[in-house]
């Protein structure tokens, strides 16, 4: 049943097999089956599915528990190590380098990582949601496999030694008798170049933080220097014999079908070796990639009229008249009477829109398909659900096809990975050559999986001293495809044109009463709420009157996970809110806020984000600002991820320009909880890169649209944050908690950045911004409005 | 198709291309260089910049047949990981990218800078900077890392 070419292994992962004494047939033997399961609401919010919806593959995949699956030691004591969560820029591959040698006793440099390869790694579905750390760094999985691994190999030593495992200690790859050091046995001699041949051991003890030498310690990316030096292998530098390079051809507008191609006016063009049609994709293939590119431009392909679009100007009303799909977060039942019997009633609404990864390079993959011999080289987030659907594309098994990571620009979620890796794919299987595609900027920008615009109603129920007594949040938000997952290549435009339909949605109303404990995966629940749903109360909160039902209606264009996936949306809304509150009552922001929140976590980061800035205890706006000229303000918003995944808490300093509509943020001092840390560089840059993306998300980017088509197509109709720029200072508080789990850090500080922003404009003008992005039109249009 | 000689990191290469071919495909598909990277395509981005007489130029947009024999200057021309040029070190110093996909761009536009501006204000730093995207925001590093090759070049410079 091999699925793999020798001659498309990758040289590293042949030379980690050949250091391992692993034979490739041996690792597809462990490869794990691909099983569908039910997703639980977090993970289906992770994978960018509808709840209920579909049929999810589970985030975290299956991966095997025997630990020859995870790691094997070389002769030489080298240790190589399996992992299917993969390096995307944030440094984790580093990172789980470090855990290894930590677990296993090791220098860094004797460790060899191998990530994301369905023919090589365990099956661990998806990188996304800042699950990595919660999969693979606690007490399963790679850690797990690392603490087994050690344990095994004293045990090893014990026997060999005659010393019991008690007077045993592993270091440098080396066990030996604490009491007398000429007792020793290397990992090499105990089991070097042999299998394990033990399951990962559940009861197998990982290292405490506290003892830590390895992890924990700010070793320098490993994949840095070959970055610096223009040495790296991206997807895009994958070259394979024989290669030959297609181009897509998309349709012009949304809902535009295929009605001809006129292959006859490329005919002749220098290079030109095929054009590849199946239903509505249309692509060219041929010898070079300009070749790829002018036949492209050239070939005259009709299509029909595309769908009429919701303006974009109204569309956040267009979702409210929607058919809708509902949920609950949660409902106390209450909330109707308490609003009606409270001393006073806040109400606001907030607007966020689509956006893009708008990944900085286009997207790129290498396949060979030779009959049912299918390799693909992809930078998507998911090997193993990518191996399942391109071969449904192909109509081959999944046994056949080898999914190959190789990293690609930062994606920040479903950016075009998957689509272009069924570009090539389907584009190799027409012509029997390994093709490699790279999207146009365009045809990326005009078809990705955006993230979600939203509309959310707020409003709460104050007591007659100003304490917040219910809570009352309705959001809706668009869907149309989302990750392929397991089953589904249609939630992706190739996959689409080529036949496959996006998940269905289905209307649901009214809402079923939310059930299976409180789950907070989209942080469509504020922190200040109780959060019970039955007889668990998950929220960080004190409210105990709470409703959060969800509306979801169909999108016009595909959507899909961006970084923080609704929870900075939401977030936006709950905490910009909170501030609202907490000023029509002129309470101190971070007060009014600890006043709420029962989480010692979540008060600990706000009060250690309050202490660093420091916070200037007083109600918002800033008393006496002036209405023209540059004021200043401060701001804070907090959040715990995914309702369990990472406590960040952020105050930010801005100018307002009043006369020109320029926010400048000038600085940003984010407090993390994330648990045990890995390492502190890593996660410095995590929350740097995270807060001014969230800048840059907050005031400037927009995906815009006409009539039948997207219109923010290069990056002058889709304008973010440029290097030039004036960014703000982010100082990172890092409070490291040793004895608890880890949790993620990538998508945490991001998900407040925006409201943190909109809070301090408040404070400097007295002015509330309800939607995203705050440009200077905008700000410009609401300060007359004063 | 039409024969062009052209200088690349100090190595000479004939190629037989369209004369219409940009620069960036010639490096990366004729000479399978890794530095130059396709962001856009547009000029939007400055991931594809590589170094012509000192000058940052856009590979993306620059057709082969516009060149003349000057030598051209990649990421890959400058250091190696193993000796890597001072400005490419000082990147790595400070960890100054994510996924380093635009880390090209960054590089060769900082190094065109201050080959013509030894000694650039922060303003001109950003000013040259600001028509190259890093999607990852590493802004603050990048700067760091301009600002340390800066220094230490004055240094040598007066030294």
């Amino acid at each position: 049943m091999t699925s793999v070419q020798t001659t498309s292994m990758t040289a590293d992962a042949r030379e980690a097999l050949d250091r391992a004494g692993f034979s490739r047939r041996d690792f597809l033997k462990r490869s794990g089956a691909l099983i569908v399961t039910f997703g639980a609401a977090g993970v289906v919010s992770n994978l960018g599915l509808t709840s209920d919806v579909v049929l999810a593959q589970g985030i975290n995949g299956s991966p095997g528990t025997a630990l020859d699956s995870w790691i094997a030691i070389a002769a030489d004591g080298r240790v190589t190590a399996y992992t299917g969560k993969c390096e995307f820029g944030q440094g984790l591959f580093t990172a789980q380098t470090q855990l290894v040698a930590e677990e296993l006793s090791v220098a860094i440099d004797r460790v060899t990582l191998i990530q994301c390869d369905t023919a090589l790694t365990p099956d661990q579905g998806t990188t996304s949601g800042a699950q990595s750390h919660p999969a693979n760094f606690n007490t399963s999985n790679l850690a797990l496999a690392g603490a087994t691994a050690r344990e095994a190999l004293v045990q090893l030593a014990s026997v060999r030694l005659g010393v019991p495992i008690g007077e045993l200690s592993a270091n440098d790859g080396v066990v030996s008798a604490m009491s007398d050091s000429s007792k020793s046995v290397s990992y090499g001699e105990l089991v070097g170049g042999k299998t394990f041949e033990i399951q990962l051991n559940p009861d197998a003890r990982r290292k405490h933080p506290s003892t830590w030498r390895v992890l924990g310690t700010p070793v320098k990316r490993l994949d840095i220097p070959a970055l610096a030096t223009g040495q790296y292998e991206f997807v895009h530098n994958v070259r394979v014999p024989g290669m030959l390079h297609g181009r897509v051809v998309r349709p012009p507008a949304i809902g535009s079908n295929l009605i001809r191609v006129d292959e006859s006016s490329v005919q002749g063009m220098p290079g030109l070796v095929k054009v590849v049609v199946r239903k509505n994709f249309v692509g060219v293939v041929a010898d070079k990639p300009w070749q790829a590119v002018q036949a492209a431009a050239k070939l005259k392909v009709e299509w029909s009229a595309g769908t009429t679009l919701p303006a974009q100007r109204t569309f956040h009303d267009h979702m409210r008249k929607s058919p809708v799909r509902d949920g609950f977060t949660v409902d106390s039942g209450d909330v109707d009477a308490t609003l009606a019997s409270a001393a006073r009633v806040v109400k606001a609404t907030y607007l966020y829109p689509y956006q893009m990864h708008g990944s900085i390079g286009t997207a790129c993959a290498v396949a060979d398909v030779q009959g049912e011999k299918v390799t693909v080289y992809s930078a998507s987030q998911a090997v193993h659900p990518l191996r399942n659907t391109t071969a449904m594309l192909l109509g081959v098994p999944p046994t056949d096809v080898r999914i190959i990571f190789k990293m690609g620009p930062g994606c920040y979620g479903v950016n075009g990975a998957d689509t272009v890796s069924y570009d090539a794919a389907l584009m190799s299987q027409s012509v029997g050559r390994p093709v490699r595609v790279q999207l146009a900027r365009k045809d990326e920008m005009a078809w990705e999986n955006y993230g979600l615009a939203y509309v959310v109603d707020q409003q709460v129920a104050l007591d007659a001293s100003g304490t917040i007594v219910a809570w009352d949040y309705a959001g809706w938000s668009p869907t149309r495809g989302g990750r392929p997952g397991g089953n589904a290549p249609g939630n992706v435009v190739t996959g689409f044109l080529a036949g496959f339909e996006p998940q269905r949605f289905q209307p649901r109303t009214p809402a079923p009463p939310p059930q299976g404990g409180f789950d907070n995966g989209s942080n469509t629940a504020p922190s200040y709420v109780t959060g019970c749903v039955g007889t668990e109360c998950g929220g960080c909160g004190v409210v105990k009157s709470e409703r959060v039902l969800n509306h979801t209606v169909e999108s016009p264009f595909f959507t899909g996970p961006l970084r923080s996936p609704a929870r900075l949306q939401n977030t936006f809304a709950h905490e910009c809110f909170m501030d609202e509150i907490a000023a029509s009552l002129k309470a101190d922001p971070v007060e009014y806020r600890l006043r709420h929140l029962r989480d010692p976590r979540l008060r600990a980061v706000l009060r250690a984000a309050a202490e660093m800035a420091p916070w200037d205890v007083r109600p918002s706006p800033k008393p006496a600002a002036r209405r023209t000229g540059v004021v200043t303000g401060r701001g804070v918003a907090c959040v715990l991820y995914e309702g369990d995944n990472g406590y960040c808490a952020n105050i930010t300093e801005v100018d307002v320009n009043q006369d020109s509509g320029v926010i400048t943020v000038k600085r940003c001092v984010v407090a993390m909880d994330s648990g045990p840390i890995s390492n502190p560089d890593g996660i410095r840059n995590q929350v740097e890169g995270g807060t001014l993306q969230g800048v840059s998300r907050a005031l400037l980017e927009e995906v815009s649209w006409g009539t039948d088509r997207v219109t923010s197509v290069d990056w002058r109709s889709y304008r973010p944050l440029y290097l030039g720029a004036a960014v703000p200072k982010v100082e990172s508080i890092l409070l490291n908690q040793t004895d608890v789990a880890a949790m993620g850090a990538g998508e945490t500080a991001v998900t407040v950045t925006a409201a943190a922003i909109g809070n301090a404009f408040f404070d400097a003008t007295g002015v509330r911004l309800r939607e995203i992005p705050f440009t200077t039109e905008r700000v410009k249009a609401a300060l007359q409005r004063r | 198709m039409a024969v062009f000689n052209l200088r690349v990191n100090g190595r000479s290469h004939s190629v037989d291309v369209d004369p219409a071919t940009p620069l960036l495909y010639v490096l990366s598909d004729d000479l399978e260089l890794r530095g130059p990277k396709f962001g856009c395509g547009l000029s939007q981005c400055g991931a594809c910049t590589v170094n012509i007489k000192g000058r940052a130029v856009r590979s993306c947009v620059t057709p082969i047949s516009t060149l003349d024999n000057s030598e051209i200057t990649t990421l890959e021309g400058l250091g190696s990981p193993e000796s890597p040029h001072p400005l490419q070190q000082a990147f790595i110093d400070e960890q100054a990218m994510q996924c380093g996909f635009c880390i090209n761009g960054v590089i060769m536009t900082a190094k065109a800078l201050v080959d013509q501006t030894p000694n650039p204000t922060d303003a001109q730093i950003r000013q040259a900077m600001s028509t190259v995207l890093c999607r990852c925001a590493a802004h603050q590093r990048i700067f760091q890392a301009i600002r340390i090759y800066v220094q230490a070049n004055a240094a040598r410079r007066t030294a």
